[in-house]
């Protein structure tokens, strides 16, 4: 069930869009694959029920810091709502999972809008994390592959690799790991066609436009560079994950093996 | 205590999930059927959030250690304690020492164990469910096997000599059509539904799902026919929660269930109502399933006769506990 509001603000279509249309989902499904992101205010955000208790929003346009910090703000501003159990970002979108079915999901989603519409972007001061990286080798086969895909050379890939810092936006998926911005386009890379069966935690990869540090060892699609000791998630700490949204990471070479 | 004594892989140690950690990535967990614990947890006078031993694999046998009650919920299958044949959905009392067997089921898939005052583990970020997936939570992380030994927290009642009619008869609707084998599970429209094609949307409704062995706790895997979207999408991850049905670009459709990652990427067709996923819980590897379409409004309505249901076996159960308890009294002569 779509609620989002089309830039009109017109109201309905069809049964399970209460107050958008097939326009706003057509060009969503165009700005999804990568064109220009206009100011604020441009392209409505989509809103959606996932069931009876989960609401998801959508930011509309790229995947840029300036987005994934307007989320940041949504989650700071949804966090004092009671009706709220859960706030789940993910990469410029936000889901809210709430205790009981809202009685009227078409006034939260206004008041989503609302608050999207005229938060500023929330900057975090994060930790910096320094990652020392064993590059290349055994646990990072996939090295030769990325750099095959960029058409540079593995030495270039893993230069780029550390030279840029990444940004945590989110974690999910898997217990502690954090979804990073920040890797340089040219050493963007598909993911596999047939996934690693056992990848290990602390496997430094690319998958797509995103760079990542596995969290658990298990099958895994994203393109192995390297290696790194640390761990990302422990129960038994408080926190449990080694990564918040807003921190930093620095990876360094600590070996190359080409 | 429990002795487990025999058990295959899949049995887990759950309870009522732990939410509030998906922002770390840390999915739900908890049990399948939400119904059958606390049918289980209200029969034993237990808090709602008490754990207990989920079954999906079977025979299982355990022996108490100690005397204690408890109540085998979820399905009907032969079980016996020491030998003589028990029902399920029944409070009972084991003495300590006895053997518990339960078989395989006869109707359902996951059976629950519940015991009065609940399977003691650690409680693991707020909960005592197990997280496979992170290996912690329920015992040691990991699948129950033979050998283990369980705790239960003391405190637990006493209680024997009463039962409750299963969810399937209880909650009976008009959706269940027996005959034809096919269960009927209510969706709401998801994101992406308007994306898919318009013969893809009628198809998703019309054709008769076959649950696939790649089917689990983490979610249910289906074929029966390809769904297209209009144009392909890229999304970024979102978050999920079990229910949620997605279409990956083979078009077959996955539904996410209790042990689901926090956040996905496909493409989002429909959500099964909370209401209705017990049902999903208790559906067979190789069943059918159909999905039929209803509004937010009836999704939340739904949940009525679950919550009417679960309202009157507590007062029917402690209606027959204070009346069993005052005759008891009379019996030995009055007060203590």
């Amino acid at each position: 069930m779509v609620l989002s509001r089309g830039c009109t603000g017109k109201t309905v279509t069809g049964p399970y869009i209460l107050n958008d249309d097939m326009t706003d989902i057509q060009e969503r499904s165009i700005s999804l694959s990568g064109q220009k992101t206009g100011p604020v205010g441009d392209e409505a955000p989509i809103i959606s029920m996932i069931g009876t208790r989960a609401m998801l929003f959508e930011a509309p346009g790229d995947f840029t810091m300036a987005h994934q910090r307007r989320i940041w703000a949504l989650i700071e501003a949804a966090e004092s709502r009671s009706d709220v159990q859960e706030l789940v970002p993910g990469v410029t979108n936000l889901m809210l999972v709430f205790t009981t079915p809202p009685k009227d999901p078409e006034q939260i989603a206004a008041w989503l809008h609302h608050a999207w519409d005229t938060l500023p972007e929330r900057h975090i001061e994060g930790r910096l994390f320094e990652v020392g990286v064993q590059y290349g080798g055994e646990l990072g086969e996939d090295l030769h592959r990325v750099a095959e895909h960029a058409g540079l050379t593995p030495e270039e890939v893993i230069s780029i690799h550390h030279g840029n810092e990444y940004t945590v936006c989110a974690i999910g998926s898997a217990p502690g790991f954090g979804y990073l911005h920040g890797l340089d386009p040219r050493i963007a890379t598909p993911r596999k066609s047939v996934p690693s069966l056992h990848m290990l935690a602390g496997t430094v990869t690319i998958g797509g436009m995103q760079a990542g540090i596995s969290a658990l060892t298990g099958p895994n699609g994203w393109n192995s560079i390297g290696f790194t000791e640390i761990t990302l998630f422990d129960p038994m700490k408080e926190p449990p994950a080694l990564f918040a949204i807003g921190d930093r990471i620095r990876f360094y070479p600590e070996s190359i093996v080409l | 205590m429990i002795t487990i004594l025999e058990t295959a892989p899949l049995n887990t140690v759950q309870d009522c999930g732990r939410p509030g950690y998906r922002n770390l990535g840390v999915g739900c967990s908890g049990v399948m059927d939400m119904l059958a614990l606390q049918a289980g947890n209200i029969l034993l006078e237990n808090q709602p959030d008490d754990a207990c031993i989920e079954l999906q694999t079977f025979p299982f046998l355990l022996r108490f250690d100690a005397s204690v009650s408890f109540a085998v919920t979820g399905i009907d299958a032969d079980m016996d304690l020491d030998g003589q044949t028990l029902l399920p959905w029944s409070a009972v009392t084991a003495a300590a020492g006895q053997t518990l067997r339960i078989g395989p089921p006869r109707t359902g898939a996951r059976g629950y164990l519940c015991v009065a005052g609940g399977v003691d583990v650690p409680v693991i970020l707020g909960s005592r469910s197990t997280q496979l997936r992170g290996g912690f939570g329920g015992l040691s992380g990991r699948f129950l096997e033979a050998g283990d030994t369980l705790g239960i927290r003391p405190g637990g009642a006493v209680c024997a000599g009463y039962a409750v009619l299963p969810p399937s008869v209880a909650l009976k609707n008009g959706n269940d059509a027996e005959t034809s084998g096919v269960m009927t599970l209510r969706f709401i429209p998801a994101t992406d539904y308007q994306l898919f094609t318009e013969q893809s949307r009628v198809l998703f409704q019309n054709c008769e799902w076959k649950i696939t062995p790649q089917s689990n706790r983490v979610g249910y895997r289906l074929s029966g026919d390809k769904l297209q979207l209009t144009k392909p999408v890229e999304l970024r991850s979102y978050g999920i929660v079990p229910g949620i049905v997605q279409v990956p670009p083979a078009g077959e459709p996955i539904v996410q269930m209790a042990d689901a990652n926090t956040a996905g990427g496909y493409p989002r067709i429909a959500t099964v109502i909370e209401a209705d996923l017990w049902r999903l819980a208790q559906a067979r590897i190789g069943s059918r399933i159909r999905f039929q379409e209803c509004s937010y409004e009836e999704g939340v309505d739904a949940m009525r006769p679950v919550e009417d249901w679960l309202e009157n076996m507590r007062l029917m159960v402690s209606r027959y506990r204070n009346s069993s308890i005052r005759r008891e009294s009379g019996k030995s002569g009055g007060k203590k």
